[in-house]
């Protein structure tokens, strides 16, 4: 009972799902002031659901029809059990278990990997380009964070979550030291691509694919969709701050805002790149520096 | 490898109007491509030969929205050239004045949407930000942001007085920061160089033998600019040059339009310093005499042609347009094949198209080569979607005089 409670009210599924919206609205506030526009009301992400919500969801005939509706519902439970997974273990409810920060960060992917079914069953050529380019991109940012998964794991002696923050509370956060600015650097771009964010929203890519990998999505498919995505920039900036901060509540809020300044700062001053770019970017300069900020961790600097 | 054919178009977000592009890829790549225009045709010229010479400028401005004011100045200039009069000098330079403002806010409308297509919205929102301004010295100086009707046979309809030329003078100076600032950050952003960077290159052959124009062609290093080489009534006696880039890329092509404002700027202080005090500013043209007239103006996007024939009556005989995007389009062939999908999109964009000034139609069969709808078969269209709409609205449908 108490399992179900974390999972879907707190901080699970609505917990989540509000603090994603809320922050969904603060990306498109701020980024919107920086444009010079007025930008929406801070309901409008809720509204946006609610109204997708009651659409008709079209499936294409080609597309197998349970399958199309269920892929992105997978992806939104996924991404709600690693929410949960991560806030217990922030707020000490729970002990956690061993590699739950490997787990946590393939529930993170698995709703990619539902848009891919989607869009690569969904018969439309635009779509298809949205796959492959999807697909790439998964590969490409997955390295250098595995790099940093592994670094701070292995600093800590352990793949739980839990003794990752029991390190920093005794030995100072990540973040205060060289490896840990690199490697926090390079997992900011590393998340701004999960989250398929300019520039790096290439599978979607408006101007190119007209919305290329969701073309074929609506209604409540869409829904959830956005919905998983507005909890993910909620529990990936969540992941961070358990990897460089781990301790103190305040602090954590304090770097999730610094973590969404970020991530727009970033949306704000950079056109899109093109894939081969963004896979040379991730396997060359990220890769290389989060391996340099290993050594550095190696040596304890 | 297996080839896919990608649609762009009719209605995508990258296109402001309805085009198709067939692009043959394989993989990412792409390995052909296909234009297909003609879902805009309005019928221009054949309306524009039921009207008076008078009433002409009203309509070529409809033609497009943002050369609102290169079309009229191409039609006035060819109508001048039939009755061969000379325009005073202040209409003159009230007419560079309009035509550079214009030629601002149409380059600022494409560096936006240039931002808008490379997923910079930031870009976007900031370059239409300051192209408010100019459209707000455009209401100030004509009394309308865009679609000025300042232009007629023989010179203008209107001219500015003293408070309109200060307030014009002083807006336009401060314009000049702002535009500084936009083009610093464009012209220096290392994304942008990595983005825009030798894509879609149109090599100097390739843009004189598909004759590119505009800036498309001023991109690939050939000095094309009708304004300099005419030379025009009025741009003859200012200092400005035409901006050339020799790289052919879709940045050059960008740097191109951006430089060309500060010239603008330039040429709009100018001519409003010098416009000479009082006279007149329209040559009066009485009646227009037969024969035959050609106008040649460059819009922002490259020359614009008119030809007005006259049978000596109030109305041409026969108008014919033609817009820069017809010479522009088919450059896509030289500058697309190979390119990746994301460069493609980009490429259509840059030689800043506009699809419905370019549409004339002619409908063909293939097999014998006629024509199968001639104007008569158009307009008769035409009337019967009116009438079937009327009917089904339950109104009496006007009465049209179907003779052609």
């Amino acid at each position: 009972m108490k399992l179900l409670f974390y999972y879907l009210i707190f901080p699970g599924f609505i917990f989540a799902s509000v603090i994603g919206l809320l922050t969904v609205w603060l990306d498109r506030k701020v980024s919107a002031r920086v444009q010079w526009r007025q930008g929406p009301p801070w309901y409008q992400g809720f509204a946006d659901i609610g109204k997708l919500l009651y659409k008709e969801v079209i499936i294409p005939e080609e597309a197998f029809g349970s399958g199309f509706i269920a892929a992105p519902l997978f992806g939104l439970a996924s991404v709600v059990l690693a929410v949960t997974i991560l806030c217990v273990s922030f707020f000490s409810m729970s002990e956690g278990f061993i590699g739950d920060i490997i787990v946590v960060w393939y529930l993170f992917a698995i709703p990619a990997i539902a848009l891919i079914y989607i869009g690569s069953t969904s018969g439309n050529p635009l779509s298809s380009v949205g796959v492959s380019r999807e697909i790439k991109l998964l590969l490409s940012y997955d390295l250098p964070m595995i790099i940093i998964i592994v670094m701070m794991a292995s600093k800590a002696g352990s793949f739980s979550i839990q003794s990752i923050m029991d390190w920093q509370r005794i030995n100072g956060s990540n973040i205060s030291n060289w490896y840990g600015i690199i490697s926090f650097a390079v997992a900011i771009f590393c998340i701004q691509a999960k989250l398929g964010r300019v520039p790096f929203d290439l599978p979607e890519a408006e101007t190119e694919l007209g919305s290329g990998i969701l073309m074929e999505l609506s209604g409540g498919v869409l829904a959830a969709y956005e919905l998983s995505k507005a909890i993910m920039l909620f529990g990936l900036p969540m992941f961070l701050i358990i990897l460089f901060w781990g301790k103190g509540i305040i602090g954590g809020i304090l770097l999730y805002l610094l973590i969404m300044v970020l991530l727009i700062l970033i949306k704000n001053t950079n056109p899109r790149v093109r894939i081969d770019h963004a896979m040379k970017y991730f396997w060359g300069w990220m890769s290389g520096a989060a391996i340099l900020a290993g050594i550095l961790a190696y040596f304890g600097v | 490898m297996k080839q896919t054919i990608i649609p762009l178009g009719p209605y995508h977000p990258l296109l402001e109007e309805p085009e198709h592009f067939k692009l043959y890829v394989e993989g990412e790549r792409v390995v052909e491509l296909d234009v297909e225009i003609g879902y805009n045709h309005r019928g221009i010229e054949k309306l524009s030969e039921g009207k008076t010479w008078d009433q002409v400028p009203y309509l070529v401005e409809r033609i497009c929205g943002i050369c609102s004011t290169s079309h009229p100045m191409a039609y006035c200039l060819a109508v001048e050239d039939l009755v061969g009069c000379d325009i005073p000098k202040r209409a003159q330079l009230i007419r560079v004045v309009v035509c550079e403002l214009e030629r601002i806010h149409s380059h600022l409308l494409w560096v936006g949407l240039a931002g808008h297509f490379i997923g910079y919205n930031t870009v976007w929102m900031w370059a239409w930000k300051y192209r408010e301004t100019i459209l707000e010295i455009c209401e100030k100086l004509t009394g309308n942001r865009n679609h000025y009707a300042m232009f007629k046979p023989g010179g203008v309809r209107r001219d500015f007085n003293k408070e309109q030329i200060d307030y014009g003078l002083e807006r336009i100076v401060e314009m000049e920061k702002p535009i500084r600032l936009l083009t610093d950050a464009i012209l220096d952003d290392p994304v942008i160089h990595k983005r825009l960077k030798g894509i879609g290159v149109l090599t100097k052959k390739e843009a004189v033998d598909y004759s590119a124009l505009g800036p498309t062609s001023r991109g690939s290093g050939v000095p094309w600019d009708v304004r300099y080489d005419e030379p025009l009534d009025g741009f003859k006696d200012l200092k400005w040059k035409v901006i050339v880039q020799k790289d052919g890329d879709v940045f050059s092509k960008g740097v191109v339009r951006l430089l060309e404002c500060f010239e603008s700027i330039s040429l709009i202080k100018q001519a409003l310093v010098s416009l000479p005090e009082g006279g007149a500013i329209d040559a009066d043209i009485r009646e227009v005499p037969p024969g035959e007239g050609c106008g040649r103006y460059e819009a922002p996007r490259g020359e614009v042609f008119h030809y007005v024939r006259s049978d000596g009556s109030n109305m041409p005989y026969r108008h014919k347009v033609r817009a820069p995007t017809f010479n522009n389009l088919p450059t896509f062939k030289a500058s697309c094949k190979g390119e990746t999908i994301a460069d493609v999109a980009l490429i259509t964009a840059s030689i800043d198209p506009c699809y419905c000034c370019t549409e004339r139609v002619a409908v063909v069969d293939k097999n014998n080569n006629e024509k199968i709808l001639r104007e008569k078969d158009l307009l008769k269209l035409s009337v019967d979607k009116t009438k079937s709409i009327m009917k089904k609205l339950g109104k009496t449908p006007p009465l049209y005089n179907m003779e052609i």
